[in-house]
């Protein structure tokens, strides 16, 4: 009744990972360290919209808009001494080492209110109209971005003169910067996988399977699904007050179509209502990027592939995604008492 | 009219899809601890009926009031949490859960403590022991971690109600309970219904005549959208005129 110990050995085997992880990336060179860092940074990304895709099956084309808005905010409110009440907030928060709280809040803030103004609009439709409907919310996300350039500096992006320091300690180089991530990263896991677990997580599962059983065990759909939809989106503001302060720099094409749609990539290719699926989805859409785009100019083809295969594969053995086909190798015969169905 | 026993209540529902008359001037009471049939040919409106009272399809024209509530205007889960359930004619449970998960959901339908979100679900102790106890009653418990759509059929048909006991309903529409199921399992599916606790009103829309005859005290018959004959089951299996349109097309 209790959770059982495959699932107390899976959190280990987490957990473990991420020790690991901690342990070697110092020893990385410098490409290699910004490389973990970015992924740690879009596994966020891709573990928030597998709390829409792959728990609620709510498949959202537009989850690079809260990103978007939270990594704008992050930049804005660092940068644009002409506003100056958020400005000077910012200095004096600094001056007293909280100035990653102020970003934080900051951010989170204005990514939950558009993630509650767009989900309030979004959560009516269903399938296609949905995924319609948050992509072009998204859109007016990135039309803001590259046309409101008095706030947004347009075309050329927002430059961040460097990271505030965490109690003192300075986060201007790659590795505190990493262990920072890592360390956000893990408390949105944790926090991720307790919701998941939760009776509300676990309504979102039903909502998923039977809408209209739901709907008759007296739950309010469209409450449910609003929620997790607001939830996901503080989620994927963390990832992009992060960026920010990774890149130091954002502009419009860090937010557009190809972010949510990367995004959905990962959580699809990792293995969807797994958490962990999505993150390795991020490893390997990253990792791609930065190693096979030096070599092959057309590395999305590759990607496509990579991506064909493991859908094909996943419909042969009947799972989903990477961690689906890993839990599949691994123990082959695992099935001492599946019944015939 | 109105006393303490009120259930569930029609009056003149009516439900138009453009120019179809699905449903039209419905009047039915169901008063609590009654068990009443609704029998009709195909497409005579009887699930119609259902989607009207639990609230998936607006009204026409017409009052639902249920427990002596006017609910004619509120959503679904409004009314299922006054105290109705309701099950599905094809089969409608969440099939790559387990059939505990089914049951957990069920059970918590009505709790505050479903909207919870960084507790898990396993702390609730009081959740798991009714969905204990409502599987044992059943004689599922055995059954409780296989994945719903490795379950048969019949036993997916019995799980349906399960689930919509699992909030201690007071009015329980049940919707062909022995849709596809064989001749043996209805008759266990009909001594299924009478075991059920006897202060639940029941509504029962059933094709198997056995299974109707042997579940309720009341009939009413619809046809085309119309309720044609209303009475006594033994009335309504002599009437002519139902005769004619139902019992008469015998299979």
């Amino acid at each position: 009744m209790v959770e059982n110990l495959a699932e107390k050995r899976r959190i280990f085997i987490v957990l473990g990972a991420f020790v690991a992880l901690g342990a070697v990336t110092p020893f990385l060179d410098l490409f290699m360290q910004s490389l973990v860092t970015e992924i740690l940074v879009f596994g966020i990304l891709a573990m928030s919209l597998d709390l829409l895709l792959g728990f609620t099956g709510l498949a959202s084309l537009g989850h690079a808009a809260y990103f978007g808005v939270a990594s704008y905010t992050t930049a804005i409110i660092m940068t644009k001494e002409d506003w100056t009440w958020t400005f000077a907030a910012f200095q004096w928060a600094d001056s007293l080492g909280l100035g990653l709280f102020y970003i934080f809040i900051f951010g989170l803030v204005v990514a939950l209110a558009f993630a509650a103004f767009f989900g309030f609009l979004a959560i009516r439709a269903v399938g296609v109209y949905f995924l319609m409907i948050t992509l072009s919310l998204a859109m007016v996300i990135w039309g803001l971005a590259y046309r409101w350039s008095a706030v947004t500096e347009g075309d050329n992006g927002i430059n961040v003169l460097g990271r505030p320091s965490l109690f003192g300690i300075s986060l201007e180089s790659e590795i505190p910067f990493f262990y920072f991530t890592l360390a956000v990263f893990l408390i949105c896991l944790g926090l991720m996988y307790m919701f998941v677990k939760s009776p509300f997580g676990k309504t979102l599962v039903g909502i998923r399977e039977r809408e209209e059983r739901m709907q008759m065990l007296g739950y309010n759909i469209w409450l449910h699904k609003y929620l997790a939809f607001i939830i996901a989106g503080v989620f994927s503001g963390v990832s992009g007050v992060l960026w920010t302060l990774f890149n130091l720099f954002v502009s419009p094409p860090d937010i557009e179509l190809i972010t949510s749609a990367e995004a959905l990539f990962m959580v699809a290719l990792g293995g969807p209502a797994t958490l962990v699926g999505p993150v390795i989805g991020s490893a390997i859409i990253r990792s791609l990027q930065q190693f096979i785009s030096i070599y092959v100019e057309r590395w999305p083809l590759i990607l496509g592939a990579i991506y064909i295969i493991t859908i094909m594969l996943g419909r042969l053995y009947g799972v989903e995604g990477i961690l689906g086909l890993f839990g599949k190798f691994r123990k082959p015969a695992a099935s001492p008492e599946t019944p015939e169905g | 009219m109105t006393n303490g026993q009120q259930g569930l209540e029609l009056e003149s529902v009516t439900k138009h899809f453009g120019g179809l008359h699905a449903v039209e001037d419905v009047n039915l009471r169901l008063n609590l601890g009654e068990r009443r049939g609704i029998l009709g040919p195909n497409g005579a409106g009887k699930t119609t009926l259902f989607h009207l009272i639990t609230g998936v399809l607006p009204l026409t024209s017409g009052r639902i009031r249920l427990f002596g509530q006017d609910v004619s205007g509120w959503p679904t889960h409004k009314r299922v949490a006054l105290g109705m359930a309701r099950t599905f004619q094809i089969t409608s449970l969440f099939p790559k859960l387990t059939v505990l998960e089914n049951v957990l959901l069920a059970v918590q339908g009505l709790r505050k403590m479903k909207m919870v979100m960084l507790k898990p679900l396993y702390k609730y102790k009081d959740v798991y022991e009714k969905a204990e106890k409502l599987l044992t009653d059943v004689n599922f418990w055995h059954l409780r971690d296989q994945e719903v759509r490795n379950l048969s059929h019949g036993e997916q048909r019995q799980l349906e109600i399960v689930l919509a006991l699992a909030s201690d309903p007071k009015v329980l529409l049940l919707d062909e309970p022995s849709a596809g199921l064989a001749t043996g399992e209805s008759h266990e599916m009909a001594d299924f219904l009478k075991s059920l606790d006897p202060g639940i009103a029941i509504l029962l829309i059933e094709h198997d005549l056995d299974v109707i005859f042997e579940v309720v005290s009341h009939i009413s018959v619809l046809h085309y959208g119309e309720v044609l004959a209303e009475g006594p089951s033994d009335d309504i299996r002599n009437d002519p005129k139902v005769q004619e349109i139902y019992l008469g097309k015998a299979e």
